[in-house]
C-alpha cells in the first residue's frame, strides 16, 4: 500500500495537525512514513503545503513527484488548485469550500467554485459547519478535512481514529470526542458526496 | 525500539544529546531552528543541565561552543547557512587550533531560497575549513551521523561539520535512537600552546592540520557513510550526494540499474569514485546545491564525461527532487495531467494583521513622501515584509545588521536623509557595531528599532537585546534627547510621524524604538501559560 498525499493551506490554518494525526498513525502500525513541511517565511499567511507520503514500504523521497499525489488534501478552496500537477490522473482533490481571502486579487468566489467542479474526482466541504454540526466546535475542520480523505487514504480507518486520541489525548477527553466525532463526520460526507 | 516520528533537524538535536553534548550554542534562523527548540524541551536536556539558551548571533555560539570544547566537554553549534558567514572567523580558526571536547557545527543550506537571501553551499565551508564534513540523506542518517560526528572529531582532533538541507530537515520520518552516552569530563589541553594562534604556533598548528588531510582523506573509503553500489548497466556512474540519493531511488524503486556511489561524508571517497569512473562510461553528480563534487571531478583536463549542474544537465540553481533527477537521467515521468488553473493567485506572506511594524511603517511612509531624497534601509526579519504591498516602505535587505551600516556608508555619500529600519533581535545580533560607528562620526541617520520584543521570523525565541535596547544605546553615546521610545499603535499614528519626522530633521545620529509585543508570541505565551497552571 501508499498513499502520497499534498496537504495544502493558507499559513496559520493549522495543517500540520492533520500531518500530526498521519504521521502518528503510520509510525505507531509500523508504516514507512515522510512528511515535508513548509516552515519560516510563508507561514506569515503564505501558501504552505506539507508533503505526506505513507508506505509499508520504504519511503525514498521527502517530496511527492509530479502526477503522482494520491490526493489533495487543501483547507483552502484556492490552494487545492494550485497543486493540481502533482495530482495522479485518477487522484482526489479534497478541499474546505471555506476561501481564506488575504490578497487583493483572490478570484471571484464563483469562479472558484467552477474550477473546484469541474474536476473528475472531488469532494468539497463545508468543513466548518460540519465540524460544528457534528462535533459542536468550528475548530474541529482541520479533523473533518481529514476524514472526508479518509476513504481515498489506503490505511484502516481504526489506524486514524487512534492518531487522533494519541494525537489530542493531553488536550483531554472533550477535545479527543470532539475531534473523533470530526473525523468521523468527514468520512461519512465524503461516502454520500465524493464525485 | 518503537521509532519516534522526528524532524531531520530534531534528529540532529536528539543526536547530539545521546552524543553527550553539554551545550548547544546556536542562533535561529530557518531551516536550522528546531534543533536548538527540541533541545530546550528535552527532558535529558534539562535533567543534565545542558546548556540550550539562545546566543547573540552565530559567531559568539560558534566561540562559545569552542570554549566549552576547550574546557573538554562536546558542544553543538547551529545555524542556518548564512550564519556560516558570521561565524567564519572563529570556524575556520577553530580548524586550525582544532578541538579539546568533540565540536560538531551543522549548517543547514536552504536551497531554493524559501525563507532565505540566497543558497550558498556550506560544503565550500567545509573544504575551506579543511575539515570533515557529513551530509546525511535521510532522518535516520541524522540522527546516527550526529552522534559519529561527535566521535570524529574527538578522533581528529577537529571541528566536523554536519550539513543538512531544508527538505531533509523539516521532513518527518520514523527514527531510531539508541541510549545515551554520559558527558565528557572537565579536561584540559595538554598543549598549552594549541589555542593560541600566535603566527609561531599557528604554523605548526596549521601543518599538523594540513599533515591530518590524507589520512582523513583516506577514511573516507572506509566509512560507513559512503558506499558503492553495483550495476549491471554501466553505461553510467552515478555520483549521489546527501538528500539527492532519496531522489536517485525514488526514481528507480530503490533500484538502480547503474553503479552508484553514495556520499554522505567528505572529503571524497577517491578509492570508490575512481572504481566508479574506470568502470562506467560517463558519470552523473546529483547534489544539493552548488556543483561541489561535480567541479572536483571534473578537474581541467577531465577524461571522463561528467555531468551535473555545471553542464546543464541539471539546472544550476534551485533544490533537487524527483523530477528533475529522473529528467537528467533521461527517464521519461508520469506526465502531469492538470495544470495550475489561471485563476490561481500568488499568495505570498505578509505581516500579521495588528503586527507593531504595520503601524511603524504607515507612519514612516506617510513621513518618507516628504523627502523624495530620502531612503530606507533595511534588515532581515517579520519587518522585510515591508518590501512588499501594500507598505513597500523599504529599499535594501541583504544580511543581518547591515542597514545601519548601508545607511551611514549611503549618508557619507550625501544621501539624505538616510532612514534604517531594523528589529530587535537582528540589532542585538549585529546592529550595535554598526550604530557604534555612527557614533563614532556623528554620522546623519535616523534609526528606527522596530522593537516586538521578539525574533519573530522565526518562531518568537527571546531576542538577547530584551529590556535593555535603550541601556544598549545610551552605552553606545546615543544622545538621551534623541533615543525616542514609542508606543505603535494606531492611536498614536500621529505621534510617530512627528517623532520621525523631527529626528528626520535631526542632522546626527537618533534612534527611534517603537515597542510593542509581537502578537503571535503573545498568544502563544498566553497558550503556555493556560497549560501550565
Ligand atoms: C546570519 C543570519 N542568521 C539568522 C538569520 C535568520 N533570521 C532571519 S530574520 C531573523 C530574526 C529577526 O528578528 P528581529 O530582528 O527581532 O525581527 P522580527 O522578525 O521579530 O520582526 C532571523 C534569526 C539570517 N537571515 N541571517
Amino acid at each position: 500500500m501508499k498513499t502520497d498525499i499534498i496537504l495544502a493551506g493558507v499559513g496559520g490554518q493549522g495543517i500540520l495537525s492533520i500531518a500530526a494525526v498521519l504521521g502518528s498513525a503510520a509510525i505507531t502500525n509500523n508504516l514507512y512514513m515522510k512528511q515535508a513541511e513548509t516552515h519560516g517565511m510563508s507561514q506569515r499567511g503564505g501558501d504552505v503545503q506539507s508533503h505526506a507520503r505513507l508506505s509499508d514500504r520504504p519511503v525514498y523521497s521527502d517530496l511527492i513527484a509530479r502526477g503522482t499525489a494520491d490526493i489533495i488534501l487543501s483547507v483552502e478552496p484556492m490552494e487545492a488548485l494550485r497543486y493540481l500537477p502533482y495530482l495522479k490522473e485518477d487522484g482526489y482533490v479534497v478541499t474546505s469550500s471555506a476561501p481564506l481571502v488575504n490578497v487583493p486579487d483572490y478570484p471571484p468566489l464563483e469562479a472558484l467554485r467552477e474550477a473546484l467542479e469541474a474536476l473528475p474526482r472531488r469532494v468539497i466541504v463545508d468543513a466548518e459547519a460540519l465540524a460544528r454540526e457534528a462535533a459542536g466546535n468550528a475548530r474541529a475542520s482541520n479533523v473533518v478535512m481529514l476524514g472526508a480523505a479518509s476513504p481515498f487514504i489506503e490505511i484502516p480507518f481504526e489506524y486514524l481514529e487512534r492518531g487522533v486520541i494519541a494525537i489530542f489525548e493531553r488536550k483531554g477527553d472533550g477535545v479527543t470526542d470532539m475531534n473523533l466525532k470530526a473525523l468521523r463526520a468527514g468520512r461519512q460526507f465524503a461516502r454520500e458526496h465524493a464525485g | 525500539m518503537q521509532k519516534q516520528l522526528l524532524l531531520g533537524v530534531e534528529a540532529v538535536a536528539r543526536g547530539a544529546i545521546d552524543a553527550g553534548i553539554s551545550g548547544v550554542y546556536a542562533y535561529p534562523g530557518t531551516p536550522s531552528t528546531e534543533i536548538t527548540e527540541y533541545i530546550q524541551e528535552s527532558r535529558v536536556a534539562i535533567a543534565r543541565g545542558i546548556h540550550r539558551q539562545w546566543s547573540a548571533n552565530e559567531k559568539t555560539a560558534m566561540e562559545s561552543a569552542l570554549g566549552m570544547s576547550y574546557a573538554g566537554k562536546r558542544a553543538l553549534v547551529c545555524m542556518k547557512h548564512v550564519g556560516m558567514n558570521v561565524a567564519a572567523d572563529c570556524f575556520m580558526n577553530a580548524a586550525v587550533t582544532g578541538i579539546n571536547g568533540g565540536m560538531v557545527v551543522v549548517a543547514a543550506d536552504d536551497p531554493s531560497m524559501h525563507s532565505s537571501q540566497n543558497e550558498q553551499d556550506s560544503r565550500v565551508y567545509g573544504k575551506f575549513a579543511l575539515v570533515p564534513v557529513l551530509e546525511p540523506a535521510d532522518q535516520q542518517e541524522a540522527y546516527d551521523m550526529t552522534r559519529h560526528a561527535f566521535d570524529l572529531s574527538e578522533q581528529w582532533g577537529l571541528p566536523v561539520l554536519l550539513r543538512v538541507t531544508t527538505r531533509m530537515a523539516h521532513s518527518r520520518a520514523g527514527v531510531t535512537t539508541a541510549p545515551p552516552n554520559d558527558e565528557n569530563a572537565l579536561h584540559y589541553p595538554e598543549d598549552r600552546r594549541q589555542f593560541v594562534l600566535l603566527p609561531v604556533n599557528a604554523r605548526e598548528r596549521y601543518r599538523s592540520l594540513l599533515g591530518k588531510q590524507p589520512d582523513i582523506a583516506r577514511e573516507s573509503d572506509a566509512s560507513p557513510c559512503n558506499r558503492y553500489t553495483d550495476g549491471e548497466d554501466r553505461s553510467l556512474g552515478i555520483v549521489a550526494c546527501g538528500i539527492a540519493y532519496n531522489y536517485l531511488m525514488e526514481v528507480f524503486d530503490g533500484r538502480p540499474p547503474h553503479p552508484v556511489v553514495k556520499v554522505s561524508r567528505y572529503p571524497l571517497p577517491r578509492k570508490m569514485i575512481e572504481r566508479l569512473a574506470a568502470e562506467c562510461d560517463r558519470l552523473l553528480v546529483l547534489e544539493e546545491g552548488y556543483p561541489v563534487v561535480e567541479e572536483l571531478l571534473r578537474g581541467y583536463l577531465a577524461k571522463e564525461p561528467v555531468a551535473g549542474r555545471l553542464d546543464g544537465t541539471l539546472p544550476r540553481d534551485g533544490e533537487l527532487d524527483a523530477d528533475r533527477v529522473a529528467a537528467a537521467l533521461g527517464i521519461p515521468r508520469r506526465a502531469t495531467t492538470m495544470d495550475v488553473p489561471g485563476i490561481v493567485v500568488a499568495r505570498p506572506p505578509a505581516l500579521c494583521a495588528g503586527c507593531s511594524h504595520r503601524d511603524v511603517y504607515r507612519a514612516l511612509n506617510e513621513v518618507m513622501t516628504a523627502y523624495p531624497g530620502g531612503r530606507v534601509f533595511s534588515d532581515i526579519g517579520c519587518y522585510t515584509l515591508g518590501a512588499l504591498p501594500p507598505f513597500q516602505s523599504i529599499d535594501t535587505t541583504v544580511d543581518m545588521g547591515a542597514s545601519i551600516t548601508m545607511a551611514k556608508g549611503a549618508a557619507d555619500a550625501g544621501l539624505s536623509p538616510a532612514v534604517c529600519v531594523i528589529g530587535d533581535s537582528t540589532f542585538a545580533h549585529s546592529g550595535m557595531t554598526g550604530l557604534l560607528d555612527c557614533v563614532t562620526e556623528g554620522t546623519p541617520v535616523t534609526i528606527i528599532i522596530s522593537d516586538n520584543e521578539s525574533v519573530s521570523m522565526t518562531g518568537g525565541q527571546d531576542s538577547a537585546a530584551a529590556g535593555r535596547v535603550e541601556a544598549i544605546c545610551r552605552g553606545i553615546g546615543v544622545e538621551e534627547a534623541h533615543l525616542r521610545v514609542l508606543h505603535p499603535v494606531p492611536r498614536n499614528h500621529d505621534e510617530l510621524c512627528r517623532v520621525i519626522r523631527d529626528e528626520i530633521e535631526y542632522p546626527g545620529v537618533s534612534v527611534i524604538v517603537p515597542r510593542r509585543p509581537c502578537i503571535q508570541k503573545a498568544s502563544r505565551d498566553k497558550k503556555k501559560q493556560q497549560r501550565t497552571p
